[in-house]
């Protein structure tokens, strides 16, 4: 054994296969606890539609419930209160919702199916926190030209009556409008959108 | 030989006792005049240790479930013995943590503590100021309040800035598509078990280099280039033990004054080291009419909100921790020490010192157009501090260093 010739050539080869083999099996293992922090089957399987009366909701008000554990939003809005919106356009980022935040049958000047119910996923683009809503005309915190719409506290951004973004502000996007359709006049499925679309 | 020495000698046979004791205390040689700015290091020790005891005893009664954890929370408060008395220890010991940790921090930025040997010392100091950050908004997530869960939405919905994957990547550290029980669940994982240990290796680490090169000092000036010549121990060198242990003791009672004035006569301090909306159960319909992180992180938040672009506001705020990585590098005058500076730096750091305040003041206010723009400002004195800093280092007129250390 003593006079064996030590093949260095060999000894690095063997090292370098076994480094690999070996790193290949470290990763493989690390593979399900990565995969495990995933949301669950069960968390999959949470996001059901909701049915929402919306009989009771005066004009100009807003109804919240909860969808896939989010805030949806339904608006009941005024004559008056669609008749703002569209001078607001010139103040928007994406006045005529180009960006893919709403589904086809509500890509339209009033972001809904029905004009004055605005259905909205109440999440600001930014960080994910919940705009409040500030119905008012022209408070003082928010200056003279405010038509109504939404307020971040988080970070200041804002939204107008069809939730769409305004320019200067940290949210990137307009608020997202869920898929839905109308059961009957007065009732809406949020999570599911009307057959054929 | 008596029984002890026996013994000792015993241990020291299988285990370096003795030689440890000597190398990090007995014989570890500290500068001579080491000033009250030295208290902090050891301070933020102290405090990792309450920290992690008094989480041990709330982990007892303490139930990381969506619909227990709130409830369980007030349970401590009002039921367990005693427990009020270790649930605040434990929150009022987060906030001095963070205060302890930035004084400490800005000791290194005086005195150059930084520099060449120790560009190590200060990166394994910012590894733990990341993790204790991590480790902080983790455990505020815990008491399952408004504050908790807004906060915990607005922090992990950052990673979806990051272009492509930054939505996958955020579900994924949520576990569901909201902040939910899943997510509470791991947070408490990280909070009680992960990070902290991530904290006291990082801390073995943070005290193995600077033992290895050994202590700077408010001169900015090596001790070990002045040696005895007979037994090399450094002329300016003074044992740690006894004369820093006793020292930092002092520093311990004066410190513990405060901490129990606040744990006993405002455990929250008016809304600062526990907001008034935490008091109230997580609400995932609702967000809290001014959301405001805790003041440790307000400076980058700031930062945040200051820029008017999702993405870009995310990496500015990340940049704004990141650079501090590289101030080993970026600082390039010929002394360490404040006391040798020309007013040029002093000056800049006068400005970087407001440009953090302020920042950290605007964080906890809600935003309005002027304070954005001001924030805006405060925002390029920050970065500018850092990054212009090769420059006026450079041209800063500085003050020949003593020889030797001066007291």
């Amino acid at each position: 054994m003593s006079e064996q010739q030590v093949d260095n050539g060999k000894r690095r080869f063997l090292i370098a296969a076994t480094t690999a083999v070996g790193g290949v099996a470290g990763v493989a293992v690390l593979a399900p606890f990565v995969m495990s922090m995933m949301p669950s089957q069960r968390a999959k399987a949470a996001g059901a539609p909701v049915e929402v009366d919306i009989s009771k909701i005066e004009p100009g008000m807003l109804l919240a419930v909860a969808w896939q554990g989010k805030p949806v939003w339904v608006v009941n809005r005024t004559k008056a209160m669609l008749a703002s919106l569209p001078g607001n356009d010139s103040r928007l980022v994406d006045p005529k919702s180009l960006e893919d935040q709403q589904p086809l049958y509500a890509k339209n000047e009033t972001r809904s199916v029905k004009p004055e119910y605005l259905v909205v996923v109440g999440i600001c683009t930014h960080l994910g926190c919940s705009p409040t809503y500030r119905p008012e005309l022209a408070p003082a915190d928010l200056g003279p030209k405010w038509d109504g719409g939404w307020f971040c506290p988080c970070h200041g951004s804002k939204y107008d009556l069809s939730a769409r973004v305004y320019k200067d502000v940290p949210a990137p996007l307009n608020m997202v409008i869920p898929p839905h359709h109308y059961m009957s006049d007065t009732r809406i499925l949020v999570g599911e959108g009307p057959k054929g679309a | 030989m008596s029984t002890m020495q026996k013994l000792v000698g015993w241990i020291d046979d299988r285990f370096p006792l003795t030689s440890n004791w000597k190398t990090h205390l007995s014989e570890y040689y500290a500068p001579k005049n080491f000033n009250f700015w030295y208290f902090f290091g050891s301070l933020a020790l102290l405090v990792l240790v309450l920290q992690i005891v008094t989480g041990i005893f709330l982990t007892m009664n303490y139930k990381p479930d969506a619909t227990l954890a709130f409830l369980s929370v007030e349970y401590i408060m009002r039921d367990v013995e005693w427990g009020w008395l270790i649930r605040y220890m434990h929150s009022t010991g987060a906030s001095m943590f963070f205060v302890v940790v930035y004084l400490h921090m800005f000791r290194g930025l005086m005195y150059g503590s930084y520099r060449k040997p120790r560009e190590l010392i200060w990166i394994f100091g910012m590894f733990l100021y990341l993790a204790l950050m991590a480790e902080a908004f983790m455990g505020y997530l815990l008491p399952w309040g408004q504050m908790s869960y807004w906060g915990a939405q607005v922090i992990i919905s950052l990673f979806g800035a990051i272009p492509v994957v930054g939505d996958a990547l955020s579900t994924w550290i949520r576990g569901d598509y909201v902040v939910s029980d899943a997510t509470l669940n791991r947070f408490f994982a990280f909070h009680v078990i992960a990070l902290p240990l991530v904290l006291v290796g990082l801390v073995a680490a943070h005290i193995i280099a600077l033992h290895e090169v050994g202590s700077n000092n408010p001169d900015g000036i090596e001790i070990k280039k002045h040696k005895d010549p007979v037994t090399h121990i450094p002329l300016d060198g003074i044992p740690f033990h006894p004369y820093y242990t006793v020292k930092d003791i002092m520093g311990v009672i004066v410190f513990l004054m405060v901490f129990t004035a606040i744990l006993f006569f405002a455990p929250e301090l008016g809304g600062w080291f526990l907001e008034p909306d935490n008091f109230i159960p997580a609400n995932g319909l609702k967000t809290p009419e001014h959301i405001v992180p805790l003041w440790y992180f307000t400076p980058f938040y700031a930062i945040l909100r200051a820029v008017p672009d999702k993405f870009l506001g995310v990496v500015a705020m990340g940049a704004a921790v990141v650079i501090m990585f590289f101030l080993p590098w970026l600082d390039r005058s010929k002394v360490k020490s404040i006391r040798y500076r020309g007013n040029l730096y002093k000056t800049i750091l006068a400005m970087f010192v407001i440009s953090f305040i302020g920042l950290g003041y605007l964080g906890t206010q809600a935003p309005t157009a002027v304070t954005t723009n001001i924030a805006r400002v405060l925002s390029i004195i920050y970065f500018a501090f850092f990054l212009l800093m090769p420059w006026y280092t450079k041209m800063d007129k500085t003050k020949p260093e003593p020889e030797r250390v001066t007291g």
